[in-house]
């Protein structure tokens, strides 16, 4: 398992698709949660009832206090469909490029380079979500001190449990483009089917749920995406206000918590049948 | 390197099939240590299936297989055992040099394994630049130098010489024969007669699935038969098919290619022209593997219609 785990690592090291994904989430992170906030607030004025929020407010969210909100807050959505599209260009490509035989004919079993390979992507996903915490970091601890803004960071443990939160949140959404790539032996379709999941179904299904059959809300607050934002609401503390679009604090943490380990174990599990079982032509 | 007495590849009433599809249907095989093997047959016939399922890569209907003492895809099999199965696949946005490392991360084989197979496929000097920049011919080498990297006793090449150009086809070959002289045992597919002739030391030919002949490519190649050139072609071969039987009389082209003896040529002879036949040419000549599988392949087909 190390001598796959170490290949997947060159491998994601040197395919600049994952870096460019990640990039994509890091500047999709910094625009929605510093730079159009900050913009906003520069030109904005006092008077609340202009943009409904007062500029104080606005100041507030982009400070050091709040960096936990902007560095997760968006992971159960835009980050988790970039998260998604990793999970599937990864595995998928293996598909693709017929590059699984040349792997399998080598010598680690099946079930070893996939782990080596999850392996490696939580990995890189853990490498995502620090490099965004940093650079969120760095954006409000600029904005703190060109507005004299207030340097309360979060405490050590509350900056582990929030970054801990939202790695297994891009985890689980990495999974599932995973184990659709398996199923799928494809790149394209997993993505297509995960990104219309994640952005559009979820949301659209939650919203019928509420407004036209509150009985099933079971069933909506089971989805992985509301159980992703239940956890990012849990670890931050965020508010509802705040929230971005599609993230919902639907349930309590323990239970987000619990629904995301058991989407990921189910995730896993499904990939290592298939991929244990199939023939690879 | 290490071989064994017992025979490396043995191979038992393996059938593949897909859905109604036969892939594979029945085939035995035996595979001596420190021999070439060819395993020759027409592009679906049923190569790559059977070879894919000497390494693992998918599991027989039924049948038994069994590779250097093991199951196919076992890691302890798989450790012995290099191959390139179809068209080498590789990770485009890496270099050759990269994808080998890589490679040898999974094999657990040392990295300066890398640059002896580089070398040994002449693939040093471009080792750096990234593979989906390679020529044909260069991905092949790339291939085989992954099959290489183990070191291994048994070797299985999916058809290495394809989109080769003929020098390519030359070096190919000539490692094939290293590889076979330095006492691995190699499997090549092919369906390139002149390739299975040229190098290697016993064949078995697969048409539809199905095995019809193995054999010495020396002996295949060393029966003799006679060269008939009669008018009119059709009575000649009547005439044949009725003293010598259907198996030993064909024609091919303008000819009746006759298996007998060189010896009864002059009876044969007598009895044509007793029959009122014009015979303009009649020799004898040692067959190519070409004819031997056209013929057996030829016979396939009929007794399958």
């Amino acid at each position: 398992m190390l001598g796959s785990y170490r290949a997947e690592l060159i491998k994601l090291r040197k395919r600049s698709a994952v870096w460019v994904l990640f990039g994509a989430g890091l500047v999709l992170s910094l625009i929605f949660g510093y730079v159009l906030p900050y913009v906003s607030y520069l030109t904005g004025d006092d008077n609340p009832q202009t943009t409904g929020v007062p500029r104080a407010e606005v100041l507030r969210g982009l400070l050091p206090e709040r960096v936990l909100d902007n560095t997760i807050g968006g992971f159960p959505v835009f980050a988790g469909a970039l998260s998604l599209v990793l999970g599937a260009i990864v595995v998928g490509g293996e598909y693709t490029w017929g590059t699984l035989k040349t792997v399998l004919t080598q010598r680690p079993g099946r079930i070893s380079v996939l782990g080596g390979q999850l392996l490696g992507l939580f990995t890189m996903v853990a490498v995502w979500v620090l490099g965004i915490f940093v650079a969120c970091a760095l954006s409000s601890l600029g904005i703190a001190a060109a507005e004299g803004g207030a340097m309360n960071w979060p405490g050590p443990l509350e900056i582990v449990e929030a970054l801990a939160g939202g790695w297994l949140v891009l985890t689980m959404w990495c999974l599932a483009g995973a184990v659709l790539a398996v199923a799928f032996r494809n790149v394209a379709l997993p993505i297509g089917l995960g990104v219309v999941w994640i952005l559009g179904i979820e949301t659209l299904l939650a919203g019928v749920v509420s407004s036209l059959l509150p009985d099933l809300e079971v069933l909506s607050d089971a989805l992985p995406g509301a159980n992703a934002g239940a956890l990012v609401f849990s670890v931050t503390g965020m508010v509802a206000a705040d929230a971005p679009p599609g993230v919902r604090d639907a349930v309590g943490g323990g239970r987000a918590l619990a629904t995301l380990v058991a989407y990921s174990v189910v995730f896993v599990a499904l990939a290592a049948y298939t991929t244990r079982r199939r023939d690879i032509v | 390197m290490t071989t064994t007495a017992a025979p490396l590849v043995q191979v038992h009433g393996l059938t593949k099939r897909y859905g109604d599809t036969l892939a594979v249907d029945g085939v035995d095989l035996v595979v001596r240590p420190g021999e070439v093997y060819g395993f020759l047959g027409p592009n679906g016939a049923g190569k790559t299936t059977t070879l894919r399922i000497l390494t693992g890569l998918i599991a027989p209907t039924s049948g038994s297989v069994e590779v250097l003492g093991g199951t196919p895809g076992q890691a302890r099999v798989l450790a012995r055992t290099g191959s390139m199965i179809e068209s080498p696949a590789f990770y485009p946005y890496l270099s050759g040099l990269d994808n080998l490392r890589l490679l040898a991360e999974y094999a657990e084989v040392p990295r300066a394994r890398v640059r002896e197979v580089l070398e040994l496929v002449d693939l040093a000097g471009r080792a750096k630049d990234r593979f989906s920049t390679y020529s044909l011919g260069m991905k092949q080498r790339l291939g085989v130098a992954a099959a290489l990297l183990k070191d291994p006793e048994l070797v299985i090449l999916d058809e290495p010489t394809n989109g080769l150009d003929p020098a390519g086809m030359r070096d190919m070959r000539r490692l094939i024969r290293e590889l076979g002289s330095e006492g691995r045992t190699v499997v090549l597919s092919s369906h390139l007669l002149g390739e299975v002739q040229q190098v290697c030391d016993r064949v078995g030919i697969i048409n539809a699935g199905r095995m019809v002949a193995e054999h010495d490519v020396e002996e295949l190649r060393g029966q003799q038969e006679l060269v008939i050139r009669a008018r009119p072609l059709e009575s000649a071969h009547s005439v044949l098919r009725d003293v010598l039987g259907p198996e030993a009389v064909h024609l091919y082209d303008d000819t009746l290619r006759v298996k007998v003896s060189p010896d009864r040529a002059a009876e044969l002879n007598r009895l044509l022209v007793q029959a009122d036949i014009a015979v303009s040419e009649l020799r004898s000549t040692e067959r190519a593997l070409e004819d031997v599988f056209f013929e057996l392949t030829t016979e396939e087909k009929s007794h399958a219609g």
